[in-house]
């Protein structure tokens, strides 16, 4: 009768946590390989936003990152620079990509985070930023040139009371301690970067990537790694998650869009898995 | 009130470093090492030497006595122009090649925008034997085509930085970019006081030479070794942070700094960052800069290759809203005949980025017996095609 009781109620509590738990934190645990895709808000016209993050979900994409343009996007290479600078001429801001956003949830449930650089949210102010986010449902930012000290220092506890995640950065060259630092901070999972590189600029993977997926895998990390960057086919797609939880695809994705239009997603998400 | 950077690189609220992790190790490795480089003994020794024998230094402070007598004040000119190369440049890009080689790297890369910074860098890596590629606004290449071929003949390779407007701000983001595909065996020379942490600093430091200098050059001249003002041009702001470094804290001091306002600062055509910036993060560091109120960086103007960056070094942020520094703006015609004057007053044909400074007397009146140091950071050499055009010579 006891046990029974307990039972009962370890199963409410694990029922509560799931409820709380963040959408990208339910993902992680489902038992596949996880296939991410990057779009920047705004490209190829202003108003396909939501399009795309339908189709890509209803293509069985298990997460989206949507890029909120930047102006001067250092870590990018000339793929999302482009569709950043068109996505701004077509009249993209944060303000505009809030609205696109607003009923989201109503159609799509997989995780969605955003993905800019700092300077926009913080003109948004990083409160107001976060509050929106949280309001539409996203679940995690990345915000590359948002360094791990300033996060912590003064951004972590808004983005925790508006149930949003940071998603933290590593590179073949990050040392094993920094990583771990990472890995203590995260509380999703890591974002990759297979080579050290902006976006874009390589395809295939060879020994150094095998050696870097199996030396971050044996580190036995608390979260589930995400590769990025060169993530192009069904072969590198493939290569990156033989070590990790799933891998993200942008420029590839962005290049299919700028060729094809929005009207082929799904061909593009079958060529890959 | 402190104006030297902290240990994570704040001036007040402006500074740090806003890097993806991409550059964290080696900007990281800079950080952990820069003070502690500067500070050995034949570190100090190397570059004191190199900047006597190979660069000229001590510059001259030179008495413009004509000058001087049109605007009824005493004006020394700080001869940066005389320098090896041409600018003040060349003292950052000195020092940073003696880091490079401390950190073991083999490959050089700048941004540049006047060339000048170009044209330093290209020759502290022919001298070193490195290896030197250096991003070019395609705008710039075409206005500063003597400095082009300078750096080619120095053995550089220049790169036309093709996106954005096409001057400084895009050619460092084509240099960060390469810096993040090169992280290993690369340093990237910064050529003003801006970027992450330590970069302001360091070139803060590398500079700081000129102050000391005028210290105790103005000493021997006057018997004073501080005057009433200094007097720079700014861009990012590297030879105004070096002119005031050593006068940073002497209250009596008047810190005076010069922006481009290209054809005028509501012009829409303008590298007026203080006046037209609001805070945020450019090129890793929070600063001033000129953006809309979304947050994309807005593209600057200026005649001058040199200071057309829509951003500010932290420390000028501060400088500007502590109060410390009073801050004007020259157009571009302010500037051109100011260039102009000095040349027919004085026989110094001045860099159109210095000619900003020398612009200050269309708006600041002195006193008869004050004593303005202005910081003459550059020849006009490079600039002789657009003066002749502008003056139509
Ligand atoms: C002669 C000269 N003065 C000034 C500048 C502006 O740079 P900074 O503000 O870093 O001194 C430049 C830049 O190219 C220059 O060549």
């Amino acid at each position: 009768m006891l046990s029974r009781s307990l039972c009962y109620f370890i199963m409410f509590n694990q029922y509560l946590i799931l409820f709380k738990m963040n959408r990208i934190n339910k993902k992680m645990q489902e038992n596949k390989k996880l296939l991410s895709i990057y779009f920047t808000a705004g490209y190829p016209s202003i108003n396909d936003t939501v399009k795309i993050i339908q189709d890509l979900e209803s293509s069985g994409i298990d997460m989206i990152e949507i890029g909120l343009p930047f102006s001067d996007p250092l870590a990018d290479g000339p793929t999302i620079q482009n569709s950043s600078t068109a996505a701004l001429k077509n009249g993209m801001t944060t303000k505009v990509l809030f609205d696109q956003l607003k009923d989201i949830r109503k159609t799509v449930s997989i995780p969605l985070i955003l993905m800019g650089y700092f300077n926009p949210m913080l003109q948004y102010g990083v409160e107001a930023f976060c509050e929106k986010c949280n309001e539409i449902g996203i679940d995690g930012l990345i915000m590359p040139d948002l360094p791990l000290d300033v996060y912590q220092e003064k951004y972590e506890a808004v983005f925790k009371k508006n149930n949003l995640k940071n998603i933290f950065l590593i590179t073949p060259q990050t040392s094993d301690a920094r990583i771990k630092q990472i890995d203590e901070a995260s509380d999703a999972f890591i974002y990759m970067v297979s080579t050290a590189s902006v976006t874009g600029s390589k395809s295939g993977f060879g020994t150094e990537q095998t050696k870097y997926f199996e030396r971050i895998s044996a580190m036995q990390l608390n979260n589930p790694q995400i590769v990025g960057f060169g993530i192009n086919n069904s072969e590198t797609f493939k290569q990156a998650t033989d070590f990790t939880k799933g891998a993200i695809i942008g420029s590839a994705f962005i290049k299919h869009l700028t060729e094809n239009g929005v009207e082929t997603i799904s061909s593009f998400v079958k060529g890959i898995r | 009130m402190n104006y030297n950077a902290t240990e994570k690189g704040y001036y007040g609220e402006f500074g740090g470093a806003y890097i993806p992790e991409m550059l964290y190790p080696n900007v990281e490795e800079l950080r952990q090492n820069y003070l502690k480089i500067m500070a050995e003994p034949d570190f100090k020794k190397e570059f004191d030497q190199l900047l006597k024998d190979y660069v000229g230094r001590p510059s001259p402070l030179y008495f413009a006595k004509r000058l001087s007598e049109k605007y009824n004040t005493k004006v020394y000119l700080k001869r940066e122009d005389l320098n090896h190369t041409g600018a003040h440049k060349v003292n950052n890009t000195i020092g940073q090649i003696l880091m490079a080689k401390r950190l073991n790297k083999t490959r050089i890369i700048a941004e540049t925008g006047a060339g000048q910074h170009g044209v330093a860098t290209a020759t502290v890596c022919a001298l070193m034997g490195m290896q030197c590629v250096v991003y070019m606004g395609e705008i710039d290449i075409a206005r500063q085509a003597p400095n082009v071929a300078r750096m080619k003949m120095l053995g550089a390779e220049v790169r036309p930085a093709l996106s954005g407007s096409k001057t400084l701000k895009d050619a460092t983001n084509e240099a960060i970019r390469d810096w993040i595909n090169n992280p290993v065996d690369t340093h990237y020379i910064i050529g003003s006081a801006i970027g992450p942490h330590p970069y302001p600093d360091m070139v803060t430091r590398f500079q700081s030479i000129i102050s000391e200098e005028i210290k105790w050059q103005l000493k021997e001249k006057e018997g004073r070794e501080n005057p009433d003002y200094i007097v720079a041009c700014i861009g990012g702001g590297s030879n105004a942070a070096g002119t005031y470094y050593h006068f940073l804290h002497e209250s009596e001091v008047g810190i005076i700094a010069v922006e481009a306002a290209g054809k005028g600062i509501h012009s829409g055509e303008s590298a007026a960052t203080s006046a037209l910036g609001k805070e945020g993060i450019i090129h890793g560091c929070k600063t001033l800069l000129m953006q809309t109120p979304d947050g994309q960086i807005t593209e600057p103007y200026s005649i001058s290759a040199g200071l057309d960056y829509p951003g500010v070094g932290p420390l000028h942020s501060h400088l500007y809203k502590t109060g410390r520094g009073e801050f004007y703006s020259a157009t571009d015609d302010e500037a051109m005949t100011s260039g102009l004057e000095l040349t027919q007053l004085e026989g110094i044909i001045p860099a159109i980025e210095t000619s900003h400074a020398l612009a200050i007397f269309k708006h600041k009146t002195f006193k008869p017996d004050d004593i303005v140091v202005i910081s003459l950071s550059g020849r006009g050499d490079k600039d002789l095609d657009n003066y002749i055009k502008y003056f139509k010579l």
